[in-house]
């Protein structure tokens, strides 16, 4: 079985149409029957860490680089946040307007980001797992001993987004819509940009670096181009979450989360921009109900559980039991026309991605 | 997976609709510790301490019934928020007792000044600025904090054992400054010394010491070492190994129980070291054996004595009970009276009388202790003698005392 | 190493200097002006021989992690679970029996059987991807790491190494001259001394190993040419079984001799981990000699690090990292 298969950026469009508007019409009307912890906490907040996850999703499902320092992209948004804004903890917060905070914060974490591809992709694709764990590690630590700039171990407290059009977008609602927007949009440009010339090269470079580097293309800048554009939307997430939190400390980008990012990418499934969403709403929920059902003490090796069997039979994740589901409805219990029905999928992606004819890798 | 989702956010639905209506003969109380993680067993000490004090009063308290919910974090202060969010907004928590950490009670403390209606206690967490600077009018912290525990320190190490000149071995984040500053700051000012160059603060979770022992200078009368957990075991290990002979002094939970217990060989080096704490294994008095004995009683599987976190948890717990009992258990108004019970409260603990300054910052007494063989040879810490009524501004004004500054790797410079 | 210095011979010249320079600086007494200057000559020798014998420790827990990826392309990020499982196991099995080196023996044995079954039963069915085959090993450290937690709780556990490995034991390396005359001589923990000359043996022992045996010759071909090696009639999946259980059992023989000179805990396995990717990114994945120097670089800047400058020593290690990345991705010793 071949990577690509975990991995494969084509989509079945078809398939997902009609789900769409559902969704969309459901995740709009969400804040009018639900409480405001779940608009905050489990919904805001899904859609934050699905944003980081999607921003893996696009390196990993599109680029084949799997990046473990998407999470410290987003962590070195916040703390610039913190810094170059507004803090109640004394340290730093030079006060610049927030859109300039704003910008200068996905900014640098996109060039962070760009940089960490800089260093990984001259490297082959199974490094980039491990540079990056170790980068994210390194940040980690450098910023839990920093107090000038990062304040070490305590962070910052205090980071809030202001106060627009009479709307305080710390609110629950508001700050939900405002999540909404942003996690939609990017899940649009991702959605677009793999169909772009810049996505259908980087997905056959993916699949073959060296013919693309024979027909002339540039593979190293293509692969730091997608660490940008990944730092800008892990950069945005970065953003929210600690608007989020109003606060971020070493904590936020420790290894834990960024397993948990990585977590979530792959349970969801990295077949599609929506996979990493499901993920992130499953841990959501059961981060913060498995206390009233199960023993919260075993709450990482239920996650790991869940993890592993993805990873051993289910590589598209959520997503992909839920299209397996659904071709068994839609063909009720003919499990050989479900079969012939994934050979067609597989035929559909086939031909979307003839554009760039890739070949089957002996 | 996806109908058992389906389903557990139909139950909570309809439990949050229910909520209201059933406040009236319950009173719901939250309780949050470190139960992921490395600092489990802390945490559900912790827990304990809650319910001994839950099980005194019969989880009754001004005529209503305590409903307990329990939220878990791993000792980050992000972790913290979420669930402390979880328990007042989603189950509707009216007193929360929390969180352990340090860190985790500054985060606790910001978030309850957004919830004005739900009065926060602390559970064990000992950082100074929780209540020392900006402090939340909603939260009560009936447990001393780091630089209160090393009352009385500085000075015996100065007259009693004619220490002059100290260095200093201590993990590079808030808490162990707090500790330095609180046993520094009395030694400094009797006109003791602790050089900068001195001063090794060595990252969280560093395993390895043989470099920081062999930095370590000749010239000085004794070590300060403000560590905890494994790595005050650690250090222990490789200091005697190394074959180091300076005389140690030991912050308050680098020659604790977990410590002294912990297995391997026995650290004789360590026997005489002083420090100072909340608590004392070996006090004599009343009423800690009779608060010994009730833990042991009620959980035979818990640690030989209680650490603590159990007596913190068990403090602050007890605080919010005896003042539900004054006012009758009456919430209605938005937790008014009740805070101004709470603020007013003065009361009997296993370790002495607390009471509470105008910031809501606890007056107890502290112990001073040092560490002797027992009797079966293993290592105990000895009570010498109790500071009474210790307050966070460690005997000065208020406006003194901030002058001295927020703690940190040079406070007090102390040169 | 001829081939070396003729090709590079610049590099080789300020090796043999450094080499040089460091050697007077340990075996001589040091003047007045660089006491001043750096310190007391008793730190800068313990600190050097800290950071050698704790590179020793790192190339005994890197070196099963290159030798797998080297030969099967799997990057096993449970190598630190299996570090921390062989530390617990030993612990417990000397505890019960009271033999340190029983519990040495049998940690080494269950974490070798505990990698060939997870390479027969998990990794054999994910032959050729890479990504899955770490994928699920992250899975693996993830439920390992929660269940060691529950097993055996938070609490720290020290090893009881035999009484001759206990305590210190004096160098003939002269620390300073007394005023009066007599030479203070450098007193040094003799198991620190132990774990380096394990590890000096266990690599003497890997590298006949891989060198001059048959079996040694075979893993080598399958490092170049895996499926050369497949169509010259060797049984690959028994090579890969054995390679497997030799990198695993080589952690959980690194666990219980790390943990006993620095203690088992929760957290460990992420610590150990971390070390051996840095080691092995800085000296080249498939290498077991780049293994040895990127362990001994690593540990010697860890040390001196926390030493010196113990503020930001951590972030030292990563950093070097870094400038190899940059300079020579494929690391010192690396090939591909």
């Amino acid at each position: 079985m071949d990577t690509r298969a975990l991995f494969s950026g084509s989509t079945s469009l078809s398939n997902i149409h009609p789900a769409i508007i559902v969704t969309a019409v459901f995740l709009l009307a969400y804040p009018s029957f639900a409480s405001d912890f779940f608009i905050f906490q489990i919904g805001a907040y899904s859609l934050i860490l699905g944003t980081i996850a999607l921003s893996l999703m696009m390196l990993a499902g599109y680029g084949g680089m799997v990046s473990l320092a998407q999470l410290t992209a987003a962590g070195m948004a916040g703390y610039l946040v913190a810094i170059l804004g507004e803090n109640s903890v004394g340290v730093m917060g030079l006060g610049w307007p927030w859109w300039l905070t704003v910008v200068s914060a996905v900014l640098g974490a996109a060039i962070f980001s760009a940089f960490v591809g800089a260093i990984s992709v001259r490297t082959e694709g199974i490094y980039t797992i491990m540079i990056t764990l170790a980068i994210a590690v390194a940040f980690f630590y450098f910023v839990r001993q920093n107090y000038v700039l990062f304040n070490g171990f305590t962070g910052f407290a205090g980071v809030e987004p202001p106060t627009l059009f009479g709307v305080y977008w710390r609110d629950p609602t508001p700050f939900y819509y405002l999540s909404l927007v942003i996690a939609g949009g990017f899940v649009w440009a991702v959605f677009y940009a793999s169909r772009s010339t810049f996505g259908l090269s980087l997905q056959a470079i993916r699949d073959n670096p060296r013919r693309m580097r024979a027909l002339g293309y540039n593979v190293t800048l293509h692969r730091v181009a997608a660490y940008f554009f990944s730092g800008l939307i892990a950069g945005t997430a970065g953003v929210l979450l600690v608007w989020f939190n109003g606060r971020i400390s070493p904590g936020s980008v420790g290894v834990d989360v960024v397993i948990d990012i990585l977590v979530i990418a792959v349970v969801g499934g990295m077949r599609h921009p929506v996979g990493p969403f499901l993920g992130a709403i499953a841990f959501v929920l059961l981060e913060n109900f498995a206390i009233d059902l199960i023993d919260r003490e075993r709450f990482n090796t239920v996650i790991g559980i869940a993890f592993l069997l993805v990873v051993l039979f289910s590589p598209d994740g959520l997503l992909g039991i839920w299209n397996r589901i659904r071709s068994k409805i839609r063909f009720g219990r003919s499990g050989q026309q479900g079969a012939s029905r994934r050979t067609g999928d597989d035929r559909q992606s086939a031909e979307s991605s003839d554009n760039v004819k890739t070949q089957e890798e002996v | 997976m996806f109908g058992f989702v389906k389903k557990t956010l139909a139950v909570t639905a309809i439990m949050s609709l229910a909520g209201p209506a059933m406040a009236q003969e319950t009173i719901k109380m939250g309780s949050l510790a470190t139960l992921e993680g490395a600092f489990t067993v802390l945490g559900e000490d912790g827990m304990r301490g809650v319910r001994m004090a839950l099980e005194e009063f019969g989880y009754m308290a001004g005529g209503k019934k305590i409903e307990l919910i329990t939220g878990s974090s791993d000792a980050s202060p992000d972790s913290a928020i979420r669930a402390t969010r979880k328990l007042v907004e989603q189950d509707g928590v009216k007193v929360l007792i929390g969180p352990l950490s340090g860190s985790e009670g500054l985060a606790v403390k910001d978030y309850s000044k957004t919830q004005p209606k739900v009065t926060f206690l602390n559970g064990s967490s000992a950082a100074q600025d929780t209540t020392l600077r900006s402090p939340s009018e909603n939260f009560f912290r009936f447990s001393t904090e780091g630089a209160q525990w090393m009352a009385g320190l500085g000075e015996y190490v100065y007259k009693t054992k004619g220490y002059r000149s100290v260095a200093v071995l201590a993990e590079d984040y808030s808490f162990p400054y707090t500790q330095v500053f609180g046993f520094l700051e009395p030694f400094c000012r009797l006109g003791g010394k602790a050089p900068q160059d001195a001063r090794f603060w060595v990252p969280i979770g560093n395993k390895d010491y043989s470099s920081v022992i062999a930095a370590l200078p000749d010239d000085v009368d004794a070590i300060y070492v403000a560590l905890g957990g494994a790595d005050a075991v650690n250090f222990l290990t490789q200091y005697e190994q190394s074959g180091g002979d300076l005389p140690l002094i030991g912050g308050s939970i680098t020659v604790d129980q977990t410590v002294l217990g912990s297995k391997g060989k026995t650290r004789r080096s360590v026997i005489g070291t002083p420090s100072a704490g909340p608590v004392s294994d070996t006090w004599d008095d009343a009423r800690w054996s009779n608060f010994v004995a009730a833990y042991k009683k009620q959980f035979p599987k818990g640690f030989p004595s209680p650490s603590l976190f159990a007596h913190s948890y068990y403090v602050n717990t007890k605080a919010a009970l005896l003042a539900l009992d004054k006012v009758k258990g009456d919430l209605s108004d938005g937790g008014n009276k009740f805070r101004a019970a709470l603020s007013s409260l003065e009361f009997e603990t296993p370790t002495g009388m607390v009471k509470l300054d105008e910031r809501r910052q606890a007056i107890a007494d502290i112990f001073l202790t040092e560490v002797i063989e027992g009797p079966d040879g293993n290592l105990m810490n000895k009570t010498i003698k109790v500071i009474p009524q210790v307050n966070q501004t460690l005997g000065v004004s208020y406006e003194k005392f901030l002058k001295y500054g927020k703690v940190g790797r040079e406070n007090p410079s102390c040169s | 190493m001829r081939n070396f210095v003729e090709r590079h011979t610049f590099w080789a010249f300020v090796i043999l200097v450094s080499v040089a320079v460091f050697l007077w600086m340990i075996f001589a007494i040091w003047p007045e002006w660089l006491i001043d200057g750096l310190g007391r000559k008793k730190t800068f020798v313990k600190t050097f021989l800290n950071g050698v014998t704790l590179g020793g420790l790192y190339f005994l827990v890197a070196s099963g992690f290159t030798l797998v990826f080297g030969l099967m392309r799997n990057v096993n990020l449970a190598h630190g679970s299996m570090y921390l499982l062989g530390a617990y196991i030993g612990y417990e099995v000397a505890e019960l029996s009271g033999n340190w080196f029983l519990g040495l023996a049998i940690a080494f044995l269950a974490i070798a059987a505990s990698g060939v079954l997870l390479q027969v039963l998990v990794f054999r069915r994910m032959e050729g991807d890479d990504l899955r085959q770490t994928l699920v090993t992250i899975g693996i450290s993830i439920i390992a790491a929660d269940l060691m937690l529950a097993t055996w709780t938070g609490t720290t556990y020290q090893f009881t190494p035999p009484d001759w490995l206990y305590g210190a034991t004096q160098l003939p390396i002269i620390s300073v001259i007394k005023s009066s005359g007599t030479a203070v001589y450098i007193k040094y923990p003799v198991y620190r001394l132990m774990v380096l000359l394990v590890a000096i043996t266990v690599g003497l022992g890997l590298w006949l190993f891989l060198n001059r045996t048959k079996i040694g010759m075979m893993i080598r071909a399958g490092v170049n040419d895996r499926e050369m090696l497949a169509a010259s009639g060797v049984n690959v999946q028994l090579v890969f079984a054995l390679v497997f259980a030799i990198g695993a059992g080589l952690a959980g023989f690194a666990g219980v001799i790390g943990g006993t000179a620095l203690s088992i805990a929760p957290g460990e396995d992420v610590r150990y981990l971390l070390a051996s990717l840095v080691v092995v990114i800085v000296g080249g994945l498939g290498s077991v000699s780049g293994a040895a120097i990127g362990a001994l670089l690593i540990g010697l800047a860890e040390q001196f690090g926390l030493a010196y400058f113990p503020t930001y020593g951590v972030v030292l290690t990563f950093l070097i990292m870094v400038v190899v990345l940059a300079v020579r991705p494929q690391g010192l010793m690396g090939g591909r």
